[in-house]
């Protein structure tokens, strides 16, 4: 299991999942004895240099696809996975630039959050309205352009006009974001890769 | 005084970095894609006309599948040659592929202040300076929007950013920073008042617009809507491609190449179907990510390569090119701003690039450094220098002075040494002081040049806009933040 994931094998480690099912291993055991290894190994290596940016995207996509097939028979079992928490992604309104969100997005889902991708150009009240529904412990936002960079600012006002702002971190990021206008807006952290916003989402949390 | 302009023409270096084989295949994998895969234009107004010339239009998605012919069609109604107009018309820059023309980079968001040296986020008055210091450089021959004038409301303030480089210099300004039809169209009203009316901006266009594509396969629909209201009007625009190895591209780069090359001819040829005849631009500035963090990286081999390849793009389809070199990834003036910046700007000029962009721009066009604005221009002058080539004449041969001075002399007294010295490049930023003068100064090329842009800053008087016409700017821009 965890060699599909290495390899980046989503194919692979969906079969492999299904294959615990069928020999009634307990899916709990599967993703934390089996498939997170791989996410370890992976994770190992990149930190060390041997691996790169794109082996970690497929490596988290195969986890994606194993925890896919295990997901109805964890809930089946009355059992949870334990996630690190909810966070809740987008590019904000007037944005379409995705890339970068998406691949945050990847690197959180891979961590151990479980992530509520809102695509781009999401206005503010639906961010906000996302983030109370899941009961999110962060939100999330990207922009690529000054111009649209100011809405983060909006939903962190948004947020604080709902009284939500205490019970939720925010992180922001996009080429023109600093730490400056981090500062700015007030908001909790910013990371200028996806790698980087994994480990300040975990920071943010104390997890 | 009006500066002149220095450009790079009649070079004596080229390179051929695609054979016309390979350009071939290029454009024909470019097309299968444009047809087959689609491009996405997120635009009422473009799927129209996409819609009213033969494509295939699917309103659900916004993608857009062409066929072949209809692209080559539209490609070939552009102008291979015309002119960007200046406000003082003899700082007019004609694209005719005999002339590299440099620019400012853009569009930053933080400057190092030029006084305190402290990184601060980008101001109108910054995008002034930065304007009043180009229209004194003679390396410059036209600005972009260098840094983001973020003191003003986000509604307007592409429209103050484009005022604040009228109201300092008179060259040509290329925005990159206008995103909507409605900021378009106050643009374009901003441009005629200066030109004398709709019908002067069109014979002398003094603003060109850039826009970038969404890459992989895509564009901003706001983007396209403004391209449209500037080719009605008559104004050269241009669509970029920044699609990078790894992340918005394959990570080789034949294929990223034709994602980026799809993204801009498709652009293009919806330009021309719209408003045929209508100036436009290739425009490019295409990398490879970092394979550790997928950031843009603004630099390094590849980097290099697709500076010299987008040209041969370009002139394949016969229009200009506006190129993005330097824009270096580095921190600060150093090493790595050095290296990157050379190299790219060397490649993209031995192709002759119309435009290269830009000066001044750290950490992947996000800092502004006035210190390396003036050593970018050198590497500039640098470049200049070396596609002179070498002339190899009666009158450079030399042969009589060698003879004159024989076995064991000197050339330094001699009357043809002082003829012929100047053409001998003067570095302004290169130390090449005795060692103990550094040591005991401990001072470097980029204190000089930090030196050089607060000295012009200071003295250079630029050809101010008239004060009516400033006004009148104001007004427009005032009547938008009212609206």
């Amino acid at each position: 299991m965890a060699q599909s994931i290495t390899d980046g094998e989503a194919e692979r480690a969906a079969e492999l999942a299904k294959q615990s099912i069928a020999m009634g291993i307990d899916p709990l055991d599967a993703i934390n004895k089996g498939f997170v290894n791989g996410v370890n190994y992976v994770g190992d290596q990149f930190s060390c240099g041997n691996m790169f940016l794109p082996e970690l995207v497929m490596a988290g996509e195969a986890m994606k696809a194993a925890v896919a097939v295990l997901e109805p028979e964890l809930t089946k079992r009355g059992t949870q996975r334990t996630m690190l928490g909810k966070v809740v992604l987008c590019t904000v309104e007037g944005d379409i630039h995705e890339i970068g969100k998406t691949l945050v997005g990847t690197m959180l889902s891979a961590t151990g959050f479980e992530v509520f991708d809102l695509g781009v150009d999401v206005p503010v009240m639906k961010v906000v309205e996302k983030a109370r529904e899941v009961g999110a412990d962060i939100v999330a936002m990207s922009a690529l352009l000054t111009t649209t960079m100011v809405h983060q600012k909006d939903v962190i006002e948004a947020l604080e006009d709902m009284g939500m702002r205490a019970n939720v971190k925010v992180m922001v990021g996009g080429a023109p974001v600093t730490q400056e206008w981090v500062k700015q807006i007030g908001a909790d952290g910013y990371s200028e890769d996806a790698i980087g916003a994994a480990r300040v989402a975990k920071q943010l949390l104390g997890v | 005084m009006t500066g002149k302009i220095k450009s790079i023409t009649n070079p004596k270096l080229n390179l051929e970095v695609l054979t016309p084989a390979e350009i071939q295949r290029l454009h024909t994998a470019t097309l299968d894609i444009i047809e087959s895969t689609g491009i996405r234009f997120p635009s009422k107004r473009a799927l129209d006309i996409w819609e009213a010339n033969g494509a295939h239009v699917d309103r659900n998605t916004s993608i857009v599948k062409v066929p072949g012919q209809i692209i080559e069609d539209a490609l070939k109604l552009a102008p291979p040659r015309y002119v960007l107009a200046a406000r003082n018309p003899n700082q007019d820059l004609p694209l005719d592929g005999n002339h590299v023309f440099l620019g400012t980079d853009g569009c930053g968001v933080e400057v190092l202040d030029i006084n305190t040296g402290v990184r601060r986020m980008s101001a109108w008055q910054d995008v002034a300076d930065i304007a009043r210091i180009g229209d004194a450089l003679e390396e410059i021959a036209f600005h972009w929007v260098a840094v983001s004038a973020q003191d003003y409301p986000v509604y307007t303030r592409g429209l103050h950013e484009l005022r604040a480089i009228w109201e300092n210099s008179t060259k040509h300004t290329q925005t990159e920073s206008i995103y909507n039809e409605r900021e378009a169209r106050l643009a374009v009203e901003m441009a005629s008042t200066i030109a004398g009316g709709k019908d002067a901006l069109k014979v002398r266009p003094i603003l060109s617009i850039m826009q970038c594509t969404a890459p992989p396969l895509g564009q901003d629909g706001g983007s396209v809507d403004a391209a449209l209201i500037g080719a009605e009007a008559g104004l050269p625009v241009g669509f970029m491609t920044m699609a990078a190895c790894l992340t918005t591209g394959p990570a080789t780069l034949a294929g990223t190449l034709v994602v980026g090359n799809a993204e801009v001819i498709s652009a293009t040829a919806l330009i021309e179907l719209a408003f045929p005849g209508t100036p436009v631009f290739y425009a490019a500035a295409q990398t490879a990510s970092d394979l550790r963090t997928g950031a843009y990286t603004g630099g390094g081999p590849e980097d290099f390569l697709f500076g010299a390849a987008q040209n041969k793009l370009a002139d394949f389809y016969n229009i200009p090119l506006s190129m993005g070199s330097f824009a270096t990834g580095a921190k600060e003036p150093n090493w790595h701003a050095g290296v990157e910046n050379s190299l790219s700007t060397f490649m993209a000029s031995l192709v002759m690039s119309d435009m290269l962009l830009g000066v001044g721009l750290l950490h992947g066009s996000r800092i502004w450094s006035y210190a390396q604005m003036l050593m970018d221009c050198e590497i500039f002058s640098i470049i200049h220098k070396v596609m002179q080539g070498i002339a190899v004449d009666d009158e450079t041969l030399a042969l009589d002075v060698i003879r004159n001075v024989g076995p064991g002399g000197n050339f330094l007294s001699q009357k043809h040494t002082l003829k012929h010295m100047r053409e001998i490049f003067i570095p302004q930023f290169m130390d090449r002081r005795p060692y103990n003068v550094w040591e005991e100064k401990h001072d470097d090329g980029r204190d000089w040049a930090l030196e050089k842009a607060r000295n012009i800053l200071n003295t250079h008087q630029p050809e101010l806009l008239d004060d009516s016409m400033s006004l009148e700017l104001k007004r427009i821009i005032a009547s938008a933040e009212k609206g």
